[in-house]
């Protein structure tokens, strides 16, 4: 039996070669053979997930409160010390200088990632700012994010800050972060499905390891984590909990 | 709850005696001092099924001025500010334990130098294996406009 191995799709594509490598070592390690199964987008991940088509998921914030409350699914481990943050970027030469000088009308650019846009709308609200006083447009990638605040086609554009910060030097020079994020709690985690639950303390006991072997270093860098973290049912349903007070 | 110390307190302040609602009361000191929230922060806390907190975050602890340990072990209402009339906790109570559901709501909290800082809190109740464990909050930085209608409305409740 073949398990289906997936990634949120907001995960960087610099590292797309780590998560293929990281699905040959899980297959090592477990004696399971896994196929990872990469969806475009959020809608074709949450209906495979919906169709029961994920077996191990490393899932944002987002999806994790379906995959854990009403699937079944248990976390296993964290990237260590990684936390999921926004950043609200205007172009270098707005005249903007804080939230709250923000006008309603004001032009979007962001992506699909629902995490990374609900923590930006809440960021904007000190400013009275909301869906129906804005404008949205939603890109592909957040280098076309970037490519819109720098045309002018938009006013303040919505990254992840891992993202806006390994932009490169020539597009960074042409854009200033307005507000960062400070929330801390909320990262992406590791799931593993009702289907593979007896293969959990051994899963999570090699994540852990992984930063003990060399060979476990490199796999670790070729993700750009510096460790797996475990992480427990409560620390997850507290996250969720608190996803929870975020949604309007 | 003991009464605040006037060492703590910064600026001119007043005295205000507060009933609790679990029957005890306490003399605050309040100041006209505003603290407001840095943008991009949330301040977190959880608390036990009676309102005694277990959790706080960093920034709940910058934005309140009390140290992590004086939080820990103590009833939320050491943030409630005598300008925050007791209808809005009373409708906190009944929608979040007798509807189930979520809490929303302009909150002035009182710091342990008397001055104040407002946030757009929202609560919820943690629900595992279906019994009620505890409640998080989290708080954001709200519009000045929202401010003002806040003040506004809790003036003719108090
Ligand atoms: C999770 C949670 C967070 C709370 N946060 C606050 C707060 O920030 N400020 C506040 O005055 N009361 C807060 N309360 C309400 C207090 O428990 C309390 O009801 C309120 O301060 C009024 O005091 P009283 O009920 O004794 O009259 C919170 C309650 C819960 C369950």
């Amino acid at each position: 039996m073949t398990y289906h191995f997936t990634v949120s799709p907001d995960f960087n594509p610099s590292y797309l070669s780590g998560w293929f490598i990281f699905n040959t070592w899980l297959q090592r390690q477990t004696g399971e053979a896994f196929h990872l199964e990469l969806y475009n987008d959020f809608e074709s991940q949450r209906q495979a997930i919906a169709e029961d088509k994920v077996d191990l998921i490393y899932a944002n914030s987002y999806d994790a409160s379906v995959l854990v409350r009403d699937k079944g699914f248990m976390p296993v481990a964290c990237p260590a010390g990684k936390s999921d943050e926004a950043v609200i970027v205007l172009p270098q030469d707005s005249p903007i200088q804080s939230v709250e000088a923000l006008p309603p009308g004001l032009r979007i650019s962001s992506t699909n990632d629902p995490d990374v846009n609900m923590m930006c709308m809440i960021m904007l609200e000190p400013a009275d700012l909301n869906r129906d006083n804005t404008t949205s447009k939603t890109c592909d990638t957040y280098i076309l994010v970037a490519k819109d605040l720098i045309q002018g086609h938009a006013d303040a554009g919505f990254f992840l800050q891992e993202t806006f910060d390994k932009l490169s030097k020539v597009v960074k020079s042409q854009l200033r972060p307005l507000v960062r994020s400070q929330i801390q709690v909320i990262h992406h985690v590791l799931l593993l499905g009702p289907s593979l639950l007896q293969m959990h303390q051994e899963l999570q006991r090699a994540l852990i390891a992984m930063n003990d072997s060399p060979a476990g270093q490199s796999l670790l860098e070729s993700l750009n984590f510096s460790a797996w973290e475990s992480v427990e049912p409560e620390d997850t349903e507290f996250m969720i909990d608190l996803m929870d007070t975020l949604e309007t | 709850m003991e009464d605040m110390n006037v060492a703590d307190v910064v600026g001119d302040y007043r005295e205000v005696r507060i009933n609790y609602y679990d029957g005890s009361s306490r003399t605050v000191l309040v100041t006209d001092i505003e603290t407001p929230i840095p943008d991009g922060r949330l301040i977190v806390s959880r608390t036990d099924p009676a309102g005694i907190i277990t959790h706080v975050n960093d920034s709940f602890v910058d934005m309140s001025g009390f140290e992590h340990q004086e939080l820990i072990g103590a009833p939320h209402y050491i943030l409630r500010h005598p300008d925050m009339p007791a209808a809005a906790f009373e409708d906190l109570w009944q929608t979040l334990v007798v509807e189930g559901k979520k809490w929303h709501g302009y909150v002035k909290n009182l710091r342990k130098d008397g001055g104040y800082y407002w946030v757009y809190a929202t609560v919820i109740a943690n629900i595992r294996n279906n019994e009620v464990v505890g409640f998080t909050s989290v708080r954001r930085k709200p519009s000045r406009k929202k401010v003002v209608e806040a003040e506004v409305l809790y003036r003719t409740l108090v």
